[in-house]
């Protein structure tokens, strides 16, 4: 045991050594911190993030032109991304936790607190992302793709017109519906649906969870997942599906007819960051692959990819037209509204947020 | 370490009264510390976590001793603030149980004639078949599932006869799915055992069965099956276990929707973060499977046949 961390912490003077030297050679310093922003350096940065969610293009330009080489590995959700950051060293430089989570592995020192915006990218990040509850100032993480999650629907289906509201979704008993698989986006458009506020989300009032639950009785998708649903709406397998929005920008790349529905009780907005976990191999690696996604055009292309809208301030002139044009990526004006940040809840809350899905999934 | 005790105490080793072909139980370290490892160790794991709380923030456990994971399993605090006997999780577990209950039943159908067919060909020929039966153990599970998703799909071929016949049917994530899935992969592991009892069972006995008047159905039940019934006793425990605790069929075919316990269990180490709850579900499947294992070593036993369970 000590002999490794000894091993990895002489690898760490080592990288930092050969980084030092060149940051001597170059003459440039712009860093606001001590010393100059590394710009180039050597070896690998160990990048964990969802699963389709990086244009490996992208990663081929960062190589070439920082010449570190970056190694990709997946994960499907938040609670698996945290319970391999909670088990101990992971070997990961850089991972892609959402909002709620960026807050609770603040809170349970899972994170460096480098300083983003301070990095010489930092001042790209867009202000209303700048003071964001899990992250005040941009101390830990940067942004990364931000969306919403409201209903992708394919319009050769009439039952897509007869949906304006979650509680439409729930009740109208179609064939062709899939629902993602996830407590927090299923049980929060339950209780929108069932009448209960935004800000009142994650309410410990019992009998508000129990109108969700009696809701979802009735509430039988043909599929519960999260990964199949790109192909299952172009494949005609599945019309009405709850998604994200840019989820429904590629479907629509492939099926015209695809409609984002953004239901009138109001949606969840969420947003994923770059940040760096406790215990990173490659530090300043990790600064150089965060501070290099902040770029405009870098940002712009990561958009291009996904499908989703980036925080990065002047990304959208580099932005491909269909994704700039497209209702469900860029909110309409009249919609701005409807979108709110998913709800951080607390124990108390999951739990019967937790009750509720699990009441649901095994009702099936 | 190890090594230098070997060393050092062979000597007095090679004092002891050694049979040929005995040598020293110390050569079992290495595997017994690997099981140790990755079973007991996993289990006692497993058995301690479901007595205790879950975290107050992140994932994992809170030591405090509670047995509120194993009252999870049967009672239910309503959200109405009753109480009630909650059949949630007995319906998931007799799921589980009907599902590879069928599925053992169906393989075994099917492998009954297969295994037979295979034993009686020429040396060459069986050589081939059962590398042919094993043949599906070259590629990862994860993908002939994913093939078979595509196959059953409402746009796959099977869907498109079904379409062709004018029938509003749906196979694709519906139980009739996992059901399929259960025995697609577990066939193999029904052909094997029987193949391996088929292949020892001496036909000459079937023939003198014939020549004495007995007729193919006699034949069959009074002479072949008493033979291989090792092989059939074999096969149920490697199709039934194993299908009880099966993940990947009702995720992938099933349509996501919680109908095997091992889907439960694994909602429990993700979005439900309740991991005691899990190694309750947990030590629960442990138990049916260790009940399970000694009501067939027991029919075994009492049939008075050699099977190789364990």
């Amino acid at each position: 045991m000590g002999s490794k961390m000894r091993h990895r912490a002489s690898a760490i003077a080592a990288i930092a050594a050969v980084l030092a030297l060149s940051a001597c050679g170059s003459s440039s310093s712009d860093g606001a911190s001590s010393g100059a922003f590394p710009t180039a350096g050597t070896g690998e940065v160990h990048v964990y993030n969802w699963t389709d969610y990086i244009d490996p293009e992208q990663l081929k330009a960062f190589t070439a032109e920082t010449g570190i080489k970056v190694v990709l590995d997946t994960f499907d959700s938040n609670e698996t991304l945290l319970a391999k950051l909670q088990a101990g060293a992971t070997g990961y430089d850089v991972v892609v936790p959402s909002d709620y989570m960026v807050a609770q592995m603040v809170e349970l020192n899972l994170l460096q607190k480098v300083d983003v915006a301070g990095f010489p990218n930092g001042k790209n990040i867009k202000p209303n992302l700048m003071d964001v509850y899990w992250d005040k100032g941009r101390q830990y993480s940067a942004p990364w793709m931000y969306g919403t999650t409201g209903i992708a629907c394919n319009t050769v289906d009439p039952n897509c017109a007869k949906i304006t509201s979650w509680k439409d979704w729930f009740t109208i008993g179609a064939p062709k519906m899939d629902s993602l698989k996830d407590q927090v986006e299923v049980v929060s458009a339950a209780l929108r649906a069932t009448g209960v506020a935004a800000a009142d989300l994650c309410t410990t009032d019992k009998s508000k969870y129990l109108a969700a639950q009696n809701l979802l009785d009735g509430f039988k998708p043909a599929v519960i997942d999260s990964d199949s649903g790109i192909e299952r709406v172009i494949a005609g397998t599945s019309n009405i599906r709850q998604a994200w929005n840019g989820s429904a920008h590629r479907m629509k790349a492939k099926v015209p007819t695809v409609e984002y529905i953004y239901p009138k009780e109001g949606l969840n907005l969420w947003a994923d960051n770059l940040v760096i976990p406790v215990g990173a191999p490659n530090l300043d690696n990790a600064k150089i692959f965060i501070n290099w996604m902040m770029d405009p055009k870098n940002a712009a292309a990561e958009s291009n990819f996904t499908g989703y809208d980036n925080g990065i301030t002047g990304s959208d002139a580099f932005m491909a037209a269909d994704l700039k044009s497209d209702p469900a990526v860029i909110m309409p004006a009249d919609k701005v509204a409807l979108a709110t940040p998913t709800p951080n809840c607390s124990k108390e809350a999951r739990d019967l947020y937790t009750q509720v899905f699990t009441t649901w999934t095994t009702g099936q | 370490m190890t090594a230098i005790n070997v060393a050092t105490e062979s000597p007095a080793l090679q004092n002891e009264q050694m049979r040929p072909g005995q040598t020293s139980p110390r050569l079992a370290l290495p595997t017994v510390l690997f099981l140790v490892a990755t079973i007991a160790v996993p289990i006692a794991i497993t058995f301690v976590y479901s007595f205790l709380s879950t975290a107050d923030i992140g994932t994992g456990v809170k030591w405090d001793f509670t047995l509120s994971a194993y009252r999870h399993l049967f009672v239910q605090d309503k959200l109405d603030g009753t109480t009630a006997f909650d059949t949630r999780y007995v319906k998931v577990i007799w799921n589980s149980f009907v599902y590879s209950a069928i599925t053992t039943v169906v393989t075994l159908i099917l492998s009954l004639p297969i295994a037979m067919w295979i034993a009686t060909r020429a040396e060459s020929a069986r050589n081939f078949l059962v590398a042919a039966v094993t043949l599906p153990f070259w590629i990862s599970i994860l993908i002939r599932t994913y093939g078979l998703r595509q196959l059953i799909d409402d746009n796959g071929p099977v869907g498109g006869v079904f379409h062709r016949l004018g029938l509003d049917y749906h196979i694709i994530y519906t139980p009739t799915a996992t059901v399929i899935g259960l025995i697609y992969v577990f066939l193999p592991f029904m052909i094997l055992p029987i193949y391996a009892s088929a292949e020892r069972f001496d036909f000459s006995l079937a023939e003198a069965g014939y020549d004495l008047g007995a007729k193919r159905m006699t034949v069959f039940r009074k002479i072949v099956l008493p033979s291989i019934r090792p092989g059939i006793i074999s096969g149920i425990a490697l199709v039934f276990i194993p299908a009880l605790g099966s993940f990947l069929q009702s995720d992938m075919l099933g349509g996501g929707k919680a109908n095997m316990i091992a889907n439960v269990i694994a909602n429990q180490f993700g979005q439900s973060r309740n991991w005691p709850f899990g190694c309750a579900l947990s030590v629960l499947l442990i138990g049916l499977t260790v009940l399970f294992v000694q009501i067939i070593r027991g029919i075994s036993a009492r049939s008075g046949d050699q099977v190789n369970l364990v």
